[in-house]
């Protein structure tokens, strides 16, 4: 399809891993430099360079985090994103880091990364569980859904939240030394334009780019906030 | 069942059923739910639970009115979306103005039912007027408004001025007498809405359309005025949805009212309004919303079963609601009309069935 207008280079993002792994493999099997981005293929070793996140870094941080900051008996609840590997990945990562801490996670639902869909749920986290005393929202737009929740239930003392990926109010509330949000930890939004420059700069130099180059995540805190706040970003 | 409408007449004990059938699965999901997770019944889950069904509720109190006159609207969601964003970008764009108090969250509420009036009209004409079928508009319009919805908010989320967002707040999480006014609105809407069907000129019009289309041309009932009129009323019914949706997260993006639509044509279902038109039912798809919303609280407060399945339940039970239809449509006309198709009963429906 695309291969047909004479592109030297093809730099994708899978939406969905399974349906394009076919049409991507034909275009490589071109000749054509294929860049994978955030999700991978279902068959390894078409792409010559794969961008992504750390999705295990996401959650482990956040779950260290909270393994530093409560105490053994504490009650969390966990948030999770739309049913993907992604999700998974990141949950699995925060289980195995409060692994033997003592925390307990009261439940864990899916808030679909969603404000409104949040929002309900913690308004039923907190008629179901009088005592939660942190929330990992794994993400800020389910982070602003949890707090409207717990400001409407007038609990704003009892717990403290940990969203992700940095959205531009959650990290200015982080930077003026919100007790309710102590710490956020960051995901790459821009994953696609570091693909995309990266594949440029492999076809204009002899630079190789090939390989897997992955983007940490990052620990936010009020001390670094300032560096993650991006005052024109639309997230 | 079966069995119950071969033997002689107790039609009436039927009807009954049917009627009650939705006040039934409410009644019983009230007491799954109270057994399964003690803080089910306190005040301030049930509050929960009706707040957070009024916005679907506002809106389908208005599909109700469009599916009965034989319609459907599938925007309504992505609707929701677009009208919650402009009223937001009006109201801050108006914040170095007017100042950040009451006039201007009025204003906010002004634009919003005017926004949802001309959307609902734009549907209206292009269904009754240049004759296209409500599905294909307002699967079109569907569209327009996400993307354009997602187009204002550059791909992110559009937030209301935070000063602003302090005045508007109490419109979602304030009340009187322990009723907050999502749910005083959702009750006036759903009363008048249930006066209108029953009671006026308009809604035996919109039955009769939905019912033969024909006929209620013939008997001067205003065909393409009334269809028009039942997207318009539900326009505004999604404005004032939005009114009220607006103040609780104080945002608008891409992801607003995602699947509104669907979730509002099922609860008019479950209330026992026919898909194909000719009969409706408000207090029904009351019923019908409040089930919706039940379900997915009692997934989230007892566990037990995965929340994956929030979508099978509710499918199930919408399948269930109509199956129950076919039933009753069935039998009455088996008892009372010999020609069916001929005429529908639920053109001049009795009281025993309302």
């Amino acid at each position: 399809m695309v291969a047909t207008r004479g592109i030297d280079a093809l730099v994708v993002l899978p939406f969905e891993s399974e349906p394009l792994t076919s049409p991507v493999q034909a275009v490589a099997e071109q000749g054509i430099w294929v860049t994978v981005v955030d999700r991978g293929l279902t068959v390894e070793g078409i792409e010559d360079l794969y961008v992504a996140g750390d999705n295990s870094g996401f959650g482990q941080l956040a779950g260290e985090y909270f393994v530093e900051n409560l105490d053994e008996g504490d009650n969390i609840v966990v948030f999770r994103g739309i049913p993907t590997t992604i999700d998974n990945e990141r949950v699995d990562a925060f289980t195995a880091a409060l692994d033997g801490s003592g925390i307990n996670i009261l439940d864990m639902q899916h808030g679909n990364w969603n404000r409104d869909d949040s929002f309900t749920v913690m308004q039923d986290f907190l008629s179901r569980f009088d005592d939660i005393d942190a929330v990992w929202a794994s993400d800020d737009d389910m982070a602003i859904g949890v707090l409207a929740a717990i400001e409407q239930a007038d609990r704003q003392d009892e717990m403290w939240v940990v969203g992700g990926a940095g959205m531009k109010e959650i990290i200015g509330r982080i930077r003026d030394g919100d007790p309710q949000l102590p710490a956020n930890v960051s995901y790459p939004p821009a994953q696609i334009s570091t693909a995309i420059e990266l594949t440029a700069l492999g076809l204009v130099s002899d630079t190789p780019v090939s390989g897997r180059f992955i983007i940490g995540s990052q620990l936010i805190t009020p001390e670094n906030a300032e560096q993650f706040y991006f005052e024109d970003s639309p997230f | 069942m079966t069995d119950a409408t071969t033997t002689t007449p107790p039609r009436r004990m039927r009807l009954n059923l049917n009627v009650l059938g939705p006040l039934l699965a409410m009644v019983a999901l009230i007491i799954i739910g109270a057994t399964l997770n003690l803080s089910f019944l306190s005040a301030e889950n049930l509050t929960n639970v009706a707040a957070r069904s009024a916005f679907i509720g506002i809106i389908a109190v208005g599909m109700t009115f469009v599916i009965t006159a034989g319609g459907i609207d599938l925007s309504v969601g992505a609707m929701a979306a677009f009208v919650a964003g402009v009223m937001i970008m009006v109201m801050n764009s108006l914040v170095p103005v007017m100042g950040a108090g009451v006039p201007l969250v009025l204003v906010g509420m002004a634009v919003a039912l005017v926004v949802g009036i001309a959307a609902g009209l734009l549907n209206g004409v292009l269904i009754s007027k240049v004759g296209i079928e409500a599905f294909i508009v307002t699967l079109g319009t569907m569209g327009i408004y996400r993307s354009l919805v997602t187009w204002l908010a550059d791909g992110g989320t559009l937030s209301l001025d935070f000063a602003l967002r302090g005045v508007y707040r109490p419109v979602y999480y304030d009340g009187i007498l322990g009723l907050s006014w999502p749910i005083i609105v959702f009750a006036i809407v759903a009363i008048i809405g249930e006066l209108a069907m029953r009671h006026t000129a308009f809604g035996r019009h919109c039955a009769a359309i939905g019912a033969n289309e024909q006929v209620a041309t013939y008997s001067a009932v205003k065909v393409a005025r009334v269809r028009m009129a039942t997207y318009a009323v539900l326009g505004m019914l999604v404005g004032l949805a939005t009114i009220m949706y607006v103040p609780r997260l104080g945002s608008a993006s891409g992801n607003t009212g995602v699947l509104w639509e669907l979730e509002a044509i099922a609860a008019v279902i479950i209330g026992g309004t026919v898909l194909k038109g000719g009969f409706g039912r408000v207090w029904g798809t009351v019923v019908g919303v409040l089930i919706l919303s039940l379900i997915g609280n009692i997934l989230n407060l007892a566990s037990i079963v995965s929340p994956y399945l929030n979508g099978a339940i509710q499918g199930v039970i919408v399948i269930l609601a109509v199956v129950l239809q076919r039933e009753r449509w069935s039998t009455t006309w088996k008892t009372w009309s010999p020609r069916a198709g001929s005429t529908r009963w639920s053109f001049f429906p009795s009281k025993a069935s309302l």
